[in-house]
């Protein structure tokens, strides 16, 4: 640790999905010897296995490379990744935080995105210094200089630092590191202030307990040190500090201005949360570093084990989920027609997305998952106002006063020539246009209100569809409003399902009854008896189809040489049904479920 | 001695139906040496300890066999294995191939019943299944029957088919029973992969009738059959009384067989093997090996439980209770508790001092009652 602030960087990267951020990193930390090349898996930053192969970070991480740049110096580099999906903008903006400067990868074949902008302007207001890097300049539709002119136009940034940079091929990256070195100003902090450490990520170990990232933002940090978590004001005596390496690799000290790790047999990450600010216990700050927020869960949905046995694996799966997730939120629930499951809350679709892969891909489980729904703030006519994020507690509506819905500022970046269809799809989707503007004569950006619970629905896959996926989004809470919303139950043969109910605006409410008694009418294979499929809000019955009744299920022929054969066909229709669920007297398919989650 | 019942298949129709997809082939140019090595299998019989107590001729179509062959192999079978005094002795037949030579020469060979694949009384609907033959040359073929002597004659009819109505499937059924025959087996066309009909299907160019038509016509069938005095005995099979066919009730009361040919099966002590289906593997496994076995599988007493109730259960007098108990040491109702007492309450099922059988709606979803005896 030799090396002074003075020729310490610390930097993160801030691209839209498969602008090659991933690729960037491994190519610095091949550059700078960090990792040798036989060590060197691809995209060595993106751990799990789920992040490599949609080519997204779902989890911000860290690591440290040393740079001897061309003035002769060794300097030593911190990068901070970060993740790149809207529903983790707070963990980015804590990323931010810790760093002085940012290399902004942009495309050079396709521009700047929605996601990208969004975060840039984040980093501008945490006053970082933004190094452009135009890359994948190695492609025949590369157009660099469009892509200048973008950030230029667009963000306003001097792109005379700009670095082109193809890291596929590796061209550029010297240059990017030299950009770094000269560009990024070193931190600032004093090692004589009480200790602030800004958490931006965390992750439990099973040795170590939950680790907290950090970034030194004043004083130090050394082993058996006892520091305090100042949103919580629990203590802990620090049982390890490190550096990453990129793996962990312990030190003596950490002082102002270095990234690395801190363990403290801490059992769980809630108490590691990202934004909080560690201090010393016996010497704390008078203030911890501004900008902390609990994340909070946004949507929710039911998970239930598709086969009942599973249940207490799906929750200790959840359990392990949420040692190195703090925003995963999960509580018991029962449904009627699922039986035992969780409720399940995430900052976003996507963080539901995740979760429900890992389970199904790293604890192998066969999940059964509900519509997700927003939290609706319902003031009921006694004045009391509860949070719904759950149709089943749904009050009764002679009981509501009024319902609000969150709501989000959205926006849209996209070619001008497919605003029609994206200006028709928000109208659809209830939403109120605030700006437009033309960035570049051949792309603009859309920002809308709208209601959460409509990007939740499938504004992501409308938005890809409407628009060959030149579309890009970004939004963030704004605020909750007043709005109409009604419950839309779904009986089957007279008895409500219980999972299959929704809230919906009162607008919406025919058009997507229809809409899930025709796929329910898909789904549903026929049975003995006939099945009414119904949608109701409350006891009016606003759609219905019905399911003809079966008029046979039965093999004309079985003699001595068809045994084997139609042996197997009955074990398959034995299969079949047993992965049916129950309703009543109506075996329920799986895909049932999944019909109220999207439409096509 | 051990009594079997005793398959013997012939592989070839001079023109494969739409629907069929049997084991059988129009590569008749084969026929010779199949003989040759089927008459090599009928000898390996010599000494085997079994006795037949049925012996059934199907395929494909035995009758596209010379009176030679025919001759042959029925002779070999005679010398090798010894057949019950009163066994039933029945041959597949197209009414295409018939003659009154060939009649009289099974006849006079022991074959004591014929089983006459006449499928539809309509030509137009014969023609759509890719039949060879035409009605006249159905009733001019049992009419043949008749004057050489068969008293135990089968009629297989087929309903469901495209273009049929519930109306023309009526007709069939009474200018058949105008002749009178002793059984008549009514099956549900099914679309099987790899048929014309399945394919057809696919391409959306067959006119089936509504699945409530296709009912109807099954239900027709049983109410005039059992009108005219017909036992309906199984799901698709009909029969004067004392008339049923003895070959295939083994197979529904789960009794042994043994199936020589082409990809015939054979269920001997708790094992389940069949031979080559493909007539040249077959041919040369016979010339190299003298057997033709492709697989053999021993059946788990849980699916021998299985495979018992759901072929018993085929039968409308149901699965004896007790035949379970003797064969398996237990009682039925005890290894399938839940599930009888549920198929029961679904009205699936029936239960009598000895029996256990389907109901009339039972009839109609057999499947599901038989899915809940799968182990």
């Amino acid at each position: 640790m030799s090396i002074p602030r003075e020729r310490i960087r610390n930097f993160c990267i801030i691209a839209h999905i498969d602008h090659g951020k991933s690729t960037l990193a491994d190519r610095l930390l091949e550059y700078t010897g960090t990792i040798s090349d036989r060590k060197m898996e691809e995209q060595v930053l993106d751990k799990m296995e789920l992040e490599r192969e949609r080519g997204i970070t779902i989890k911000a991480k860290a690591v440290r490379m040393i740079y001897k740049a061309d003035d002769g110096q060794e300097y030593l580099l911190n990068l901070i990744d970060t993740p790149g999906h809207v529903d983790f903008s707070y963990e980015v903006s804590r990323s931010l935080a810790a760093c002085e400067g940012a290399l902004l990868v942009v495309d050079a074949s396709q521009g700047i995105e929605a996601q990208t902008l969004a975060n840039t302007y984040l980093a501008l207001e945490n006053n970082l210094e933004i190094i452009p890097v135009i890359n994948k300049i190695d492609l025949p539709s590369a157009e660099p200089e469009e892509a200048k002119r973008e950030i230029e136009e667009i963000i306003g940034l001097d792109v005379q630092n700009a670095v082109l940079t193809s890291a596929k091929q590796g061209l550029g990256i010297k240059e990017v590191l030299e950009a770094i070195v000269k560009f990024i100003p070193p931190p600032e902090g004093s090692n004589d202030k009480p200790l602030r450490a800004l958490i931006f990520d965390s992750l439990y170990d099973s040795y170590k307990g939950a680790v907290a990232f950090v970034r030194i933002m004043d004083g130090s940090v050394r082993p058996r040190q006892l520091i305090k978590m100042m949103s919580t004001g629990r203590t802990f005596e620090v049982t390890e500090i490190g550096i990453l390496n990129p793996d962990m690799q312990p030190v003596d000290r950490l002082e102002a201005g270095q990234v690395g790790y801190i363990a403290a047999s801490i059992k769980n990450v809630t108490d590691t949360r990202v934004g909080d600010t560690i201090t010393d216990a016996q010497k704390p700050a008078d203030k911890p570093l501004p900008g902390y927020r609990k994340a909070v869960p946004m949507v929710f949905c039911g998970m239930y084990p598709a086969e009942g046995e599973e249940y207490e694996d799906l929750k200790e799966a959840l359990g392990k989920l949420q040692l190195n997730d703090a925003s995963l939120f999960f509580e018991a629930e029962t449904s009627a027609a699922l039986g035992f499951g969780f409720r399940c809350g995430f900052l976003g679709l996507l963080h539901m997305d995740v979760v429900q892969e890992r389970l199904e891909r790293e604890y192998n489980l066969n999940l059964i998952t509900t519509a997700p729904s927003v939290v609706y703030k319902i003031t009921k006519t006694n004045g009391d106002t509860i949070d719904v994020d759950n149709p089943t507690n749904f009050p009764d509506p002679a009981e509501i006063a009024y319902i609000e819905e969150p709501y989000v500022d959205a926006s849209i970046m996209l070619p001008t020539e497919y605003v029609g269809q994206v200006m028709e799809l928000c109208q659809e989707k209830r939403g109120t246009m605030k700006t437009m503007e033309y960035v570049t004569e051949k792309r603009v950006i859309l920002r809308y209100e709208m209601p959460l619970s409509e990007i939740i629905y499938d504004l992501f896959d409308q938005l890809k569809s409407r628009t060959r996926g030149y579309a890009s989004l970004d939004y963030e809470l704004s605020g909750y409003k007043r709005s109409d919303m009604v419950k839309l139950d779904i009986l089957l043969n007279g008895e409500v399902v219980d999972a299959l109910s929704f809230i919906v605006h009162k607008d919406k409410a025919y058009s997507r009854a229809r809409q899930i008694t025709e796929k329910l009418k898909e789904v549903i294979p026929r049975q003995m008896f006939e099945i009414a499929i119904q949608a109701a809000i409350g006891s009016k019955i606003i759609a219905r189809e019905t399911v003809k009744a079966l008029r046979k299920n039965v093999l004309a022929k079985c003699y001595g040489g068809d045994i084997t054969r139609k042996k197997k066909l009955l074990e398959k229709q034995k299969e079949g049904k047993k992965r049916m669920r129950q309703i009543g007297n109506v075996q329920l398919p799986q895909e049932a479920f999944m019909a109220v989650l999207k439409m096509e | 001695m051990k009594t079997i019942g005793l398959y013997i298949h012939i592989p070839f129709c001079i023109r494969k139906c739409n629907y069929c997809d049997f084991n059988s082939f129009e590569t008749l140019e084969l026929i010779p040496e199949y003989i040759d090595a089927l008459k090599r299998e009928i000898s390996n019989l010599k000494n085997c300890g079994y006795s037949a107590g049925t012996v059934y001729i199907g395929g494909g179509t035995p009758t596209v066999l010379t009176d030679n062959q025919l001759f042959c192999i029925l002779n070999d079978l005679y010398k090798n294995i010894n057949i019950a005094k009163n066994a039933e002795i029945t041959i597949e037949s197209n009414p295409g191939t018939l003659t009154l030579e060939k009649l009289h020469l099974l006849k006079t060979l022991g074959v004591n019943r014929l089983s006459i694949g006449l499928q539809a009384y309509q030509n137009s609907l014969l023609n759509i299944m890719g039949r060879i033959h035409t009605v006249e040359d159905f009733e001019k073929n049992f009419g043949a029957a008749r004057d050489v002597g068969f008293d135990n004659i089968n009629v297989d009819l087929i309903f469901g088919l495209p273009d049929q109505r519930p109306e023309d499937f009526e007709e069939t059924l009474r200018r058949v029973l105008k002749f009178l025959p002793e059984h008549i087996s009514c099956y549900a066309l099914s679309l099987e992969d790899g048929t014309k009909f399945y394919k057809w299907h696919k391409e959306g160019r067959l006119d089936l009738p509504s699945d409530d038509d296709e009912r109807k016509m099954y239900y027709k069938a049983i109410e005039i059959l059992s009108h005219q005095g017909y036992m309906h005995y199984e799901i698709s099979n009909f029969a004067l009384p004392g008339r049923e066919c003895r070959h295939n009730l083994g197979y529904w009361t789960y009794k042994e067989y043994l199936g020589l040919g082409a990809g015939a099966h054979s269920f001997i002590d708790n094992k389940r093997f069949y031979n080559h289906p493909a007539i040249l593997k077959y041919i040369e496994s016979i010339k190299t090996s003298s057997s033709a076995i492709a697989d053999i599988e021993s059946i788990p007493e849980k699916e021998q439980q299985a495979e018992f109730c759901f072929m018993g259960l085929r039968l409308l007098r149901g699965l004896n209770k007790g035949a379970f108990k003797q064969r398996f040491h237990k009682e039925i109702t005890e290894v399938y508790e839940s599930a009888i007492e549920k198929l029961k309450k679904q009205g699936l099922l029936e239960e009598s001092h000895e029996n256990l059988r389907l109901t009339a709606l039972g009839l109609d979803f057999a499947n599901m009652v038989f899915m809940e005896f799968m182990p």
